[in-house]
């Protein structure tokens, strides 16, 4: 009945989109796994990991339009959440190496070795369970925005001051997690990952399966944010994104919509960092880099701000565009991603989705001129 | 002693002709002239015989030195090693200026006897030849290669006494940085059989700073001697007025060594003054550090304060600008190396005005083409600024490569001095004068000039001030360019501590900007206290914390500091707030 209550509440648009991004995940790793290499229909396992990150990095675009498209918080930190749920998986697939690493310590990870740590950091107790890390992943991003949003909603921090202070903090995190005493990996980060849930990462049913997993997710997150947008508190929150003032004066708590939100959208980033970092096979600290948030941002302008499924496009467009052109053209790559920031805000604040509203609306415009 | 006779008129001459042009007249015996002078002549007179006469006793001395210093250095070259002590010793006590060099050559094993005529010479490499001078006469004695010469050996023992013996031999040199030094050294490494010499060379001393000197490393010499009691308490007082981490060192020593229960107590309580002196002077090191860093962070922000400050756009190029601004630099100092070399120390003071034109220039680009279609949405400012920054930093990458580039200090910029326990580079002073200077610039031009009361009538009210005739376009053009053109005056100033890359302007990009929200938006003073304040806070929190953790523990600072005052240090009142 609550699936039935969800499935209506959202657009024609938004059900073709889940059912679209379900179907990818499905028949991709299916073809992989199925038909034989000789096979033109055959998916080969590196275009799986590819589909893999674009659908996590989907997951990432569509947490930040859920703040900034629907609650007007541009935030400027989002790729940290992401990060931190990046790190909770890394932690878990360091222990599931055990006693495989370089140094063959059976406790202790190969970096722990190198800098001569003696026993395991009390923070990293718990990580060889799935269940535990799978908490960790929604727990560490949720509680960092918790505390964030608290205090700066609570204050009313907005607009540009907000961006600048998500801005500061990943880039604090980032030069945390590069001291080497955070415990963390340091600079080098987490890497050569042998096992998820006892099966090999390397191997093409792994990638099917983690593949698959993306677009459930991705598919899951876009039938919460849909459900999150049409209900009434979503109402509020749009009224919050247009006139924050009025809303306040209407009696609303602005900051507890607001802090829903937003720790309802660092739990996303984190679970999509989960899922993407099994599927590089390595998460550093450059990953909270202050640009990694304003690219994923950008994924959002281009896709369509304010729109569920617009960001998904975004995302995926983007970053096909980023794989082709980095290969092909790696000179090109700068030019093109800043040409694209510059032209989307100046002739597409509506971004691909809103593109066909534009046109449309300058047919009728026109057609409405003829007769006059 | 004819020779001597001609030297002395020649001395009197000079001093007639400088001090007393009559007396040039006369002619006569020189060394009576002091006795037979009438009793009614001037003062100068009497003066100028005293002169001569002690001027004849220390020529005469010389030719008695030089002759002695014949026989002092050839007994160098002869013997073993124990008669080369004594003679090193002998040598160091005649304390001949020239005996220093000498000691010194031997001591580095350059001191050789030339095996044809057996003179002793010093030999310095020179190719794969010696270029030798003569050890007594200083003067060049042509070249030579080992095999032709004997070289005067020393060992690690004697190395030891030649270094002592240098050490006092040139308290009495002519230079006064060697008799600094020299004085420094027995201040570190005191050693007893000084304390003669010393006494001599504090009683010979003029300079009032060498002879502090002197005082003091007496005073660390006497702590290690057996002097009585009372003298070293006086020599712990002295001591302990010097202040500084040798003086620590030498009263540690003291401490150690004392048998005396009251010294050992004198000294401790001195080391504990010495340590207060140290933390002192080590907080003064550290603001000087914070306000060094301090006029750094004011440089970058400087212009976002303008750009972000008055006009609330967001310029997320602003570190291209100050990048721009450095590559300027850059290309300046490469044309007058190639072109004229001789301008080089001129390099910066001709870059500053380039760089500002240029950096202003792009900026009012950007303005125009972009910001302009944009005011009134300051999030989609933020990414197209971002985007254009990434265009920017790839375009300067493609013409310049992706490698640092070299830009060089002007003479004016490099080297350092001294106040009191703390080293001030010129690089960094001038940094500091630099960022004060433009920041004194920037608010005469917003007070004013014509322009400044533009840039102010269309922030705090738009419409008002267009509808009184100003051509608010334009303003806006020319404020982002004046904000952009100062990020090119940084970029030139930065040019000197930092690496000129492509990445140059994103290590500034977020420190800018928490400058500017910490001191307030729309607020150039809060800027500037805003500026020095992190600069002292990261310098001081960075011996604890480690300078990552320091920057880390700032961020976080200004982080909840935005959330108790969100609109900065100093925040504007009034309706432009909103």
């Amino acid at each position: 009945m609550i699936t039935r209550f969800l499935w209506q509440g959202m657009g024609r648009n938004l059900r073709l989109g889940v059912l679209f991004v379900l179907a990818i995940g499905i028949i991709l790793p299916l073809l992989n796994q199925l038909m034989p290499a000789s096979s033109a229909l055959y998916v080969p396992a590196w275009v799986l990991q590819l589909i893999g990150k674009y659908l996590s990095f989907a997951s990432l675009a569509l947490a930040v339009d859920l703040v900034w498209g629907f609650c007007g918080i541009l935030t400027l930190g989002h790729a940290a959440f992401f990060a931190l749920g990046g790190y909770c998986m890394g932690m878990y697939l360091m222990r599931q190496i055990g006693s495989r690493g370089q140094y063959g310590n059976p406790l202790l990870p190969d970096f722990m070795v190198f800098l001569n740590y003696k026993e395991l950091p009390w923070f990293w107790h718990g990580f060889d369970q799935f269940w535990f890390a799978a908490i960790m992943i929604v727990a560490v991003p949720s509680l960092l925005a918790l505390a964030l949003g608290w205090f700066a909603f609570r204050s009313r921090v907005t607009g540009v001051y907000l961006s600048i202070i998500t801005q500061a903090m990943t880039f604090a995190l980032m030069l945390a997690f590069f001291r080497n005493d955070m415990g963390l990996g340091g600079n080098n980060g987490m890497t050569d990952f042998k096992d998820i849930l006892g099966f090999s990462v390397q191997a093409d049913s792994t990638r099917a399966a983690l593949c698959f997993a993306s677009a459930l997710v991705l598919a899951i997150f876009l039938v919460i944010a849909g459900a999150v947008v049409g209900s009434r508190f979503g109402k509020a929150l749009t009224a919050v994104r247009d006139a924050e003032s009025r809303m306040r004066f209407l009696g609303y708590r602005v900051e507890g919509y607001k802090l829903f939100v937003f720790v309802l959208s660092a739990a996303m980033a984190g679970v999509a960092g989960a899922l993407y970092v099994p599927q590089v096979g390595i998460i550093n600290p450059s990953e909270f880099s202050p640009g990694n948030s304003i690219e994923a941002v950008l994924w959002v302008a281009v896709g369509g701000r304010g729109t569920l499924i617009g960001p998904v496009i975004g995302a995926v467009a983007v970053n096909f565009g980023k794989t082709w052109l980095t290969g092909a053209l790696p000179e090109v790559w700068l030019f093109a991603l800043g040409a694209l920031f510059i032209a989307v805000t100046l002739f597409l604040p509506r971004g691909i989705v809103g593109l066909w509203a534009q046109i449309r609306n300058r047919d009728t415009a026109r057609k409405a001129k003829v007769p006059a | 002693m004819f020779f001597l006779r001609l030297l002395e008129r020649f001395a009197i001459g000079w001093n007639r002709s400088r001090f007393h042009p009559i007396a040039n007249a006369r002619t006569g015996d020189a060394g009576s002239r002091g006795t037979s002078r009438p009793a009614d002549s001037s003062r100068t007179g009497c003066a100028l015989a005293g002169v001569s006469s002690a001027l004849a006793a220390v020529l005469i001395a010389a030719t008695a030195w030089a002759a002695d210093l014949q026989t002092l250095v050839t007994n160098l070259t002869t013997g073993g090693f124990g008669d080369r002590e004594t003679a090193i010793g002998a040598l160091a006590a005649s304390g001949d200026a020239r005996a220093a060099p000498i000691l010194e050559a031997l001591g580095a094993g350059q001191l050789y006897v030339r095996k044809s005529d057996n003179a002793v010479v010093i030999g310095r490499p020179d190719g794969n030849q010696l270029a030798l001078t003569d050890a007594i006469t200083g003067k060049s004695a042509g070249a030579g290669n080992e095999a032709e010469l004997d070289r005067v050996r020393v060992n690690n023992r004697l190395r030891g006494v030649i270094e002592a013996a240098v050490g006092s031999l040139t308290l009495m040199s002519p230079d006064p940085r060697v008799r600094r030094d020299a004085a420094d050294s027995l201040f570190k490494r005191p050693d007893p059989a000084a304390l003669t010499a010393l006494d001599a060379a504090v009683a010979a001393e003029k300079d009032a700073r060498i002879k502090a000197a002197f005082t003091e490393a007496r005073a660390a010499v006497v702590l290690v001697s057996d002097a009585t009691k009372q003298q070293k308490l006086e020599a712990l007082e002295i001591v302990r007025e010097r202040g500084n981490r040798d003086a620590l060192s030498v009263l540690q020593a003291a401490i150690n060594s004392a048998s005396d229960p009251e010294i050992k107590a004198a000294a401790t309580a001195a080391a504990a003054s010495v340590r207060q002196t140290l933390a002192a002077w080590e907080a003064a090191q550290n603001v000087w550090y914070g306000i060094s860093l301090g006029s750094v962070l004011l440089l970058a922000a400087i212009g976002l304060a303008i750009t972000f400050g008055t006009m609330g756009v967001i310029n997320m190029a602003h570190g291209e600008m100050v990048m721009l601004g450095a590559y300027t630099t850059f290309v300046v100092q490469d044309i007058i190396r190639t072109s004229a070399p001789h301008l080089f120390d001129a390099s910066l003071v001709i870059a500053l005005p380039l760089a500002f034109v240029v950096a202003g220039l792009v900026g009012i680009a950007i303005e125009r083409g972009i910001i302009r279609f944009l005011y009134g949405r300051p999030l989609d400012t933020l990414l197209a600024t971002w985007g254009l920054s990434l265009v920017l930093q790839q375009a300067v990458r493609s013409i310049f490569g992706p490698s640092n580039r070299e830009v060089g200090a002007p003479s004016f910029m490099s080297g350092a001095f001294q106040v009191g326990q703390i080293t001030v580079t010129y690089g960094r002073l001038w940094i500091v004068v630099f960022s004060l200077v433009v920041f004194a610039a920037l608010i005469l031009v917003l007070r004013k000039t014509p322009l400044g009361l533009y840039m102010r009538a269309v922030t705090q009210n738009r419409p008002m001030a267009s509808t009184m005739g100003i051509r608010t376009p334009r303003v806006d053009a020319l404020t982002f360019g004046l904000g952009s053109g100062i990020a090119g005056l940084a970029g030139v100033a930065l040019s000197q501590i930092d690496n000129v890359s492509p990445n140059l302007g994103q290590g500034y990009i977020i420190d800018s900007f928490m400058v500017v929200v910490f001191g307030g938006v729309g607020n150039l003073f809060g800027t500037l206290v805003g500026a020095t304040a992190l600069g002292i806070v990261n310098k001081f929190l960075e011996p604890y914390a480690g300078a990552v953790l320091g920057k880390i523990l700032v961020l976080v600072f200004i982080i909840l500091f935005i959330q108790r005052r969100p609109r900065g240090l100093f925040a504007l009142k009034g309706r432009s707030v909103e």
